[in-house]
């Protein structure tokens, strides 16, 4: 067998300066502080301190002498939690960015399906964007051409492929730009599940791709949270931890691995101090957790029971119009609710200023409300209009499992993110 | 779902990533490799760039015109300033108008077109320099319709063009062309981590008008200061372009090979400056 990609000590390294926004509000102090400062930022600049030098950059390797061979043909799973290094893995094999060291060997194209509709141009039409990004790609002109009816076909689109895209529904925008992305046939496709964006049946069309292209002997990576996805369409599995690679085994037993040794999503997620970004001071988040009805931490719940989230966090000094909060969102990136501690207005007179300390914040997810699947919990801690401390889109993320639900005796998959128990009466008019 | 077909169009290539120390080599096959997106962005520039509007193309003849008319009347008529040999004033400044716009419309463009393709940017790999490249090329189809009017007024004047206009009209366009991707290699690659070249850029292409004979001849400057004065690569574009195209004596001599040196020397720094930033472009952005 030949190898097709061959990962020789890589590391990358990233300067993390407090890229927040330094005033997102436009505050006229704020203002007028960052015009006086000018000289000093000015001149560390020039000092080569990077621009934003009132908040001392620090750097952090993504990853550390990664190394790994892969042959043609294979499908290999990456696992690891968020930060682990498995998105700056796919960049630096999908050549975005370089290594800080170490050399990659690529044998063949990469593709991948995040790329989708990157470069497509809103006045152009599909015909035209269909040529614009199959050469963003990497496709020659001719290629393009022998492919386009495919494309077309393949996009649903046919009778719009002369309209501007502009004037596309967002599915058909979706459609049109995988289809170009599906038919670049690359030797090597990388897939990263976390970022992947779109409806169900959008998702359902990637990993078909993706097996498709995996039974055609082609080598594919695959980056995904969800374990039962990385065990059916991989045979091995790479675990990251910390920007390192602590394990590689067939997908089974890596699985396993990644699952037992505590650093799987497990129903919770803590922060270590060098994850909490300097600019989130004096905010410090310690942990946040799922809990069901008998206080145990979890990571699959039952829908048909309700659920507890807590976020612990410290305070190092008083906060005023603080409000602490989760996101909760679908794996597929549709956001299903946003609720903050204080968005009671009592509440909000009593805790909105608090003093420096430790504190939980807990809600309670009442029962059935959730539909089967997999849900990623976002959180966000803000004094509105005046500062974002801290924030997270994907902290954790949890199962939902539906037996007892409300119609489970039909197994047939029900469309939409909740599942709610609703009062139906019927009445028998005659 | 349909089933594709899969035939493999190639032999796959193999590519090795590694970090580029030093002076990063400047990789000019990759370019070649990728010229046919070159291609396609050149043709979206232009296709995109008069979208909803009302005067569409029209645009690449209003600017200079009406620039041209503003210029007589304040330098050709108020100020009455000397044309070189006695050359009517619109027409005096309309070609140097040409090749002006074009590169300020170039560094426009270019010097944004990293920030504004950023999710291409962070996303997939192509060679960088494919976006200033492409956005300074598709300017010379804004310069080709402008042309059209400066015919026009040439045959209005009766202003018959140098025989050397033939050679020496598309080496000073490409002269033009030089000088803005050497100037917009550097603009477009600070821009992606300081964005003060957006607000910088109108300054300094203002300044750089003054310091070039658009509106006046450079012959108005004294021996002596000729030479310093044509440190600016773009004096010698435009003598250029005026001795081609109206005969005037500002042709090819020590001040021109002053100014083309120059030229080069700005887009050999800028093409190595623009790689050894292009591989933390996706991280700084």
């Amino acid at each position: 067998m030949t190898i097709a990609i061959s990962v020789n000590n890589i590391s990358k390294q990233y300067k993390i300066g407090a890229a927040q926004q330094k005033f997102q509000y436009g505050m006229f102090r704020d203002v007028l502080m960052d015009t006086l400062m000018t000289p000093v930022r000015v001149y560390r600049a020039l000092r080569g301190q990077g621009m934003r030098g009132t908040a001392a950059t620090s750097t952090i390797w993504a990853l550390k002498d990664v190394s790994f061979d892969l042959e043609e043909g294979k499908v290999l799973g990456i696992v690891g939690r968020n930060g682990a290094g498995k998105s700056t893995l796919l960049k630096i094999l999908s050549r975005v960015t370089e290594p800080t060291k170490g050399t990659v060997t690529v044998r063949g194209r990469v593709g991948s399906l995040l790329e989708v509709g990157t470069g497509f141009h809103p006045e152009l039409t599909g015909r035209e964007n269909i040529y614009m990004n199959g050469a963003i790609l990497g496709m020659k002109r001719t290629e393009i051409d022998s492919k386009f009816d495919e494309i077309v076909e393949f996009s649903e689109v046919g009778q719009f492929i002369d309209t501007p895209v502009k004037r596309y529904s967002s599915g058909m925008y979706l459609r049109l730009a995988f289809a170009v992305a599906a038919h670049l046939e690359p030797e090597i496709l990388v897939v990263d599940e976390v970022l992947a964006v779109g409806d169900a049946e959008f998702q359902r069309k990637c990993l078909g791709k993706m097996s498709d292209v995996a039974q055609q002997g082609r080598t594919v990576l695959f980056v995904s949270h969800n374990m039962s996805a990385i065990l059916r369409l991989t045979q091995e599995a790479i675990v990251l931890k910390k920007g390192q690679l602590i394990k590689r085994a067939p997908t089974a037993e890596a699985v396993d691995f990644y699952l037992s040794s505590g650093q799987a999503e497990s129903g919770q997620r803590v922060w270590e101090a060098d994850e909490v970004p300097a600019a989130s001071q004096p905010f410090r988040p310690v942990a946040i957790r799922i809990k069901d009805r008998s206080g145990n931490i979890v990571d699959t719940v039952r829908s048909t029971e309700p659920l507890t989230v807590e976020w612990e966090y410290q305070l190092d000094a008083p906060i005023t119009a603080l409000r602490v909060g989760i996101y909760l969102s679908t794996m597929r990136g549709e956001y299903v609710f946003t609720s903050f501690d204080t968005d009671d207005a009592r509440q909000y007179e009593q805790f909105g200023a608090r003093q420096a300390g430790r504190y939980i914040s807990r809600c309670e997810i009442p029962a059935d409300f959730f539909n089967e699947g997999r849900y990623s919990l976002g959180v966000n801690a803000s004094s509105f209009g005046v500062k974002r401390y801290f924030m997270d889109e994907n902290a954790l993320s949890f199962n939902v499992d539906i037996s007892g639900a409300p119609g489970t005796q039909w197994p047939e998959v029900r469309q939409g993110p909740i599942r709610p128990r609703l009062n139906w009466k019927i009445e028998k008019l005659d | 779902m349909t089933q594709i077909t899969k035939v493999p169009s190639h032999e796959p290539t193999t590519i090795y990533i590694k970090p580029s120390t030093g002076l990063a080599a400047l990789n000019l096959k990759d370019l070649w490799a990728y010229r046919e997106l070159i291609y396609f962005m050149i043709w979206r520039d232009v296709k995109v760039r008069y979208k909803q509007t009302m005067l569409g193309a029209a645009w690449a003849i209003i600017q200079p015109v009406l620039t041209m008319i503003v210029f007589t009347f304040l330098f050709g008529r108020i100020a009455k300033l000397p044309t070189d040999n006695d050359i009517p004033y619109p027409i005096f400044s309309y070609a140097a108008l040409l090749p002006w716009g074009m590169f300020v419309g170039a560094l426009n463009q270019a010097s944004r077109s990293l920030t504004s393709n950023q999710n291409m940017v962070t996303k997939i790999y192509f060679p960088r320099l494919v976006l200033p490249l492409a956005s300074i090329l598709s300017g010379l189809v804004d310069f080709v319709i402008a042309f059209v009017i400066l015919i026009g007024l040439m045959i209005y004047y009766g202003v018959t063009p140098s025989p050397n206009a033939l050679w020496a009209l598309p080496l000073f366009l490409l002269l033009t062309v030089v000088t803005a991707l050497g100037v917009a290699l550097w603009l477009s690659a600070i821009n992606v981590q300081y964005r003060d070249v957006n607000y910088a850029l109108p300054f300094l292409t203002q300044f750089w008008l003054f310091i070039t004979p658009v509106a006046y001849s450079s012959n108005l400057i004294s021996e002596k200061w000729q030479l310093i004065y044509s440190l600016n690569p773009m004096a010698g574009v435009i003598n250029g372009f005026r001795w081609a195209l109206l005969g005037t004596d500002t042709g090819p001599g020590p001040e021109m090979a002053v100014s083309v040196l120059i030229s080069l020397l700005v887009l050999i720094g800028g093409l190595f400056y623009f790689r050894n930033m292009e591989k933390t472009f996706a991280d700084t952005i």
